[in-house]
């Protein structure tokens, strides 16, 4: 190993050490007894001392040599951590972190002085100590330099005799020139001699502790290693470009008669598959990782400002993309600051309103629907709507008329407005109207959203949602003009197919603005070709399809339709970003390679939603609001997908429970024993058809063996999914989505059903899945695997 | 100027609307036939499309409409040279290719006063060649947006 290794080596370590470090200095601000923590702590240090002694940094040494001897006396209990002193080890943490920076960037450490920290660091311990007595003989056993042992319950008793000594560990006890001058009046040296002497010399350190830790040490190495991220970078985009050849092969093995071909073309869709998710996991890292320098940051910030905050973590182990957490990490870092700064008061008013002197932080980060959710919740004073209205007014970001009109909600996300800002003072935390702007475009800037709750007095609540990872994402593929574009799944709810025939009747002008009626409310439509100015459609008259396409999309709280000539399918996309000649584009947030090698954009729904003004009106989210006010006070409406069941029964299920809406056509059913079951998506999907399931017990066998029918036309088949399994479900015809309270209820007159309920004025069978699935003896069928579909179709018929 | 620090340099050469160009070899990934072409929508002019350059997707950009010379006439196929930008890889379309030429430092002559401005930046000069004038392309510049298609674009 070469200099330059040790050098890199002893980098990354301390990096880590020192984030650490932070932690557990703070963590012994509240709790200063932890000998563990303190124990880690003096480690830490003492490593990078006599490393950086060995590699010849000698400010670095000095430094981390006088921190080393505060430490000595905190952990023998000789000083108790004050505030003051945490400040200066984290001082002095900074100044060893700021010296790695220099000797990585320049390999020395830099012109610096540091006299005034080495100065501070000797001067706090000189305070009158509190706890400088040691302990006596009958006293557990102190830690010594490689402490595992627990914290030390019993008090500190009175000064006892000082002990015959035994040195253990020299250098912790040589303690440096200065030290030793200031302190000649003082026996201290003795003192902790004694209390060294305290254990039974003829076991200077516990030999198989010491194992013992070392053991545990190298297991959690053994089990890991450090692997370069421009590697890791490396390789997903090698799987990336696999997951392009897996869709090529895929594309071209259907259109080949061989079968050993699709089943290896099948098996390497498996494969790559399962490495991609493999790979990806490699790339997760928990959250955990940028918060853990926020109880520093909270500690500063509010020692800043006079107050006090405590910080309460949730869902630490949540894990993102190594690119989300890097991007998110400045925005939450901004938004924890501020939280502090302006959210939380100072402990004088929170008494005088009743609360806690001590304000609280609390971070939650959970997972939802394939997103991750990071909540920072503060119990301070909250947003002020009116002032928040006056302010926006006096900065012109919106006028009086504008603010009048705008919901409570709506005043609050003013905040996130260029040149926006509500502290009164400005501090050099915040409150210089940069900041929560440049957290919104961040946060958008990796496809997440901001948003903000707030009562007044009871604190704030910041809510960013971003997406799990942004290298592949599954996206709906749509054809328009002649060329394809990819919809990222995340903004798409659901798909619309307006007959020819129900196209007049369907689609309504709104003085000129297209809307459809969608479960009876009205969704702007927007043609994708007119927004994009695609040019006319060449075909004849006769060869178009003169059905409507609608793809439901969600857009910054706002849904509307976007109309397209033709609705492929949904695929896991590679995501290229666009190069700079098209960052002035903004309907388009990247490309992608599809199968067959050609290149198709992907749409920024946002970007198209701005473009064809749907998001800029405040009216419709006010009126959305009341609508789901009225509709929860209302009772729980729950939405079912409506379907035909055999002998023209009306028959429903709760829209959750879908995951897809299919038609197979009968040619690609294939029998497995008397089960139907049909490729769908790389596996094999169980088909259960309701006649059969309803079928009367003694005609069942003969149904059952019955292979479908050459004749009969495609099969609409609802993909469900349920105990983590897929499959489908073979129905007559599908009918509509409706929602409804459904609360006139009766009870089931066959079994597989749950009971019958009043779904839009007629009676409707509910069906019980559990039951349907029991009843088709798939409670162990390997071959009902999931498929990770979110997008619910829904095909609109009468 | 780099390659007036050499003796001689060698350039990429290709034709546009019957005028030659070259672009310093060294800053050439390769040079490749038609491929296929998915137009952005709303683009600048500039942008004919993407391509998939083995698995890269990589912006096409019209060296016509970039240097402001006639639209290339629809039955005229165009060629690919792929170049390195700071950006990555860049396809820039041409009529034709040409030869790699080296030329002498000493046959190098800024451009004339007379140059269109919007022209200057790009255009770093011309080698005088026996029987024409090639001119040479500074690569960042003409992967570059103009000032005023950024603006189009952005008020679109």
């Amino acid at each position: 190993m070469g200099d330059d290794e040790i050098v890199k080596e002893f980098l990354v370590e301390s990096y880590e050490n020192l984030d650490r470090l932070d932690r557990e200095l703070v963590g012994l601000e509240k709790n200063p007894q932890d000998r563990d923590a303190l124990g880690s702590v003096f480690r830490t240090i003492h490593t990078i001392k006599g490393t950086c002694g060995f590699l010849g940094f000698n400010k670095l040494e000095k430094v981390a040599h006088v921190g080393e001897n505060l430490l000595t006396r905190l952990r023998d209990l000789q000083l108790s951590l004050n505030p003051e002193i945490t400040t200066a080890l984290l001082s002095m943490v900074d100044a060893v972190r700021q010296m790695l920076g220099s000797i990585e960037e320049s390999g020395s450490e830099g012109e610096r002085d540091d006299t005034k920290l080495i100065g501070t660091l000797t001067r706090v311990q000189q305070l009158p100590e509190i706890a400088a007595q040691p302990e006596v003989a009958s006293a557990p056993k102190p830690s010594i330099a490689v402490s595992t042992t627990p914290p030390v319950g019993d008090p500190p008793l009175p000064l006892s005799p000082p002990q015959p000594t035994t040195v253990l560990k020299p250098e912790i006890f040589l303690a440096p020139e200065q030290q030793k001058e200031k302190e000649g009046e003082s026996p201290r040296m003795t003192e902790i001699q004694a209390e060294r002497g305290a254990v039974s010399p003829v076991e200077p350190v516990d030999p198989q502790r010491v194992q013992q830790s070392a053991r545990a040490q190298a297991n959690a190495s053994d089990s890991t290693i450090r692997v370069d991220v421009g590697l890791l970078d490396k390789v997903m985009n090698l799987v990336g470009e696999l997951v392009l050849a897996r869709n090529q092969v895929l594309q071209f093995a259907n259109r080949m008669k061989d079968t050993s071909f699709l089943a290896a073309s099948q098996r390497l869709n498996l494969i790559t598959t399962e490495l991609q998710e493999g790979v990806m996991k490699t790339r997760m890292q928990p959250i955990g990782n940028i918060w853990n320098q926020f109880p520093r940051t909270v500690r500063d910030v509010a020692l800043g400002c006079g107050k006090e905050v405590g910080i309460e973590m949730e869902g630490k182990e949540t894990e993102l993309d190594k690119t989300i957490i890097e991007a998110i990490k400045d925005p939450l870092t901004h938004l924890v600051r501020n939280s502090v700064d302006h959210g939380i008061e100072l402990p004088e008013d929170r008494v005088k309103a009743g609360k806690d002197r001590s304000g609280r932080l609390i971070l939650r980060a959970f997972h939802e629907g394939g997103q991750v959710n990071i909540e920072i919740t503060d119990d301070g004073a909250g947003l002020n709507v009116e002032r928040i209205r006056k302010k926006a007014i006096e900065r012109s970001l919106i006028t009086s008329e504008q603010s009048a009109r705008l919901s409570e909600r709506e005043v609050f996300n003013l905040i996130f407005l260029p040149g926006f800002s509500t502290a009164e003072k400005v501090t050099n935390v915040s409150g210089r109207g940069v900041g929560m702007d440049v957290v919104k475009t961040n946060v958008e800037k990796i496809g997440g959203t901001v948003d903000v709750q707030s009562a007044l007095g009871r604190g704030t609540t910041v809510r960013v949602k971003i997406p799990l990872t942004l290298a592949i994402i599954p996206a709906l593929v749509v054809t328009c003009g002649g060329d394809r574009y990819a919809i990222p799944q995340v903004s798409l709810l659901e798909l619309v197919r307006l007959k020819a025939d129900e196209v007049a009747k369907g689609i309504e002008l709104v003085h000129g603005a297209p809307v459809y009626r969608l479960r009876g409310r009205l969704l702007p439509l927007v043609y994708l070709d007119r927004e994009l100015k695609l040019a006319p459609d060449k075909r004849p008259e006769s060869e178009r399809d003169k059905a409507v396409n609608i793809v439901v999309l969600q857009a910054d709280e706002r849904q509307f339709g976007l109309v397209v000539d033709q609705i492929n399918d949904t695929e896991e996309i590679v995501v290229k970003p666009l190069r700079k000649q098209l960052k002035t584009v903004k309907t388009f947030a990247g490309s992608s390679i599809m199968g067959d090698g050609k290149v198709a954009l992907i749409l920024d729904v946002l970007g198209l939603a701005q473009r064809a003004s749907v998001v800029t009106e405040t009216r419709d989210r006010a009126l959305a609001g009341k609508v789901a006010e009225a509709a929860a006070t209302a009772g729980d409406k729950q939405t079912f997908l409506l379907f035909a069941g055999p002998g023209d029964s009306r028959m429903a299920i709760p829209l959750s429970t879908l995951a897809r809406l299919e038609e197979f056509p009968v040619a690609q059913v294939e029998m497995s024993g008397s089960q139907w079951v049909t490729q769908y998506r790389g596996r094999i999907l169980p088909l259960i058809r309701l006649n059969v399931v309803l079928e009367e017990r003694r005609n069942k066998l003969r149904a059952l063996q019955a292979p479908p029918a050459a004749d009969s036309g495609p099969l609409p088949v609802l993909v469900l999914r349920h105990d983590g399994r897929s499959f489908g479900l073979v129905v007559e015809q599908i009918l509509d989505i409706v929602e409804d309270r459904a609360d006139v209820k009766s009870a089931a007159t066959r079994p597989s059903v749950l009971y019958s309920v009043v779904i839009g004025e007629r009676v409707t069978e509910l069906l019980d899945i559990p039951a349907i699935l029991r009843s088709a003896d798939l409670g162990s069928n390997p071959g009902a695997l999931r498929t990770g579909v979110a997008a619910k179709v829904a095909e609109a018929a009468n | 100027m780099e390659h007036t620090s050499v003796h001689t340099s060698q350039f990429c050469t290709f034709y546009l609307d019957k005028l030659l160009f070259g672009v310093e070899l060294k800053g050439v990934q390769e040079v490749i036939r038609r491929l296929e072409m998915t137009k952005v929508p709303l683009a600048p002019a500039m942008v004919s499309g993407l391509i998939n350059l083995r698995g890269q997707v990589v912006t096409a950009v019209d060296l016509r409409q970039r240097l402001e010379l006639e639209p290339r006439p629809a039955d005229m196929l165009s060629m690919n040279v792929v170049v390195r930008s700071d950006d990555g890889a860049v396809s820039l379309l041409v009529d034709e290719i040409g030869d790699v030429v080296e030329v002498e430092e000493k046959t190098f002559e800024p451009p004339p006063e007379t140059l269109r401005v919007s022209m200057r930046a790009m255009i770093l000069g011309v080698h005088k060649m026996n029987d024409r004038l090639l001119h040479v392309l500074d690569i960042e510049k003409a992967c570059q947006m103009t000032d005023v298609a950024e603006a189009a674009a952005a008020g679109r």
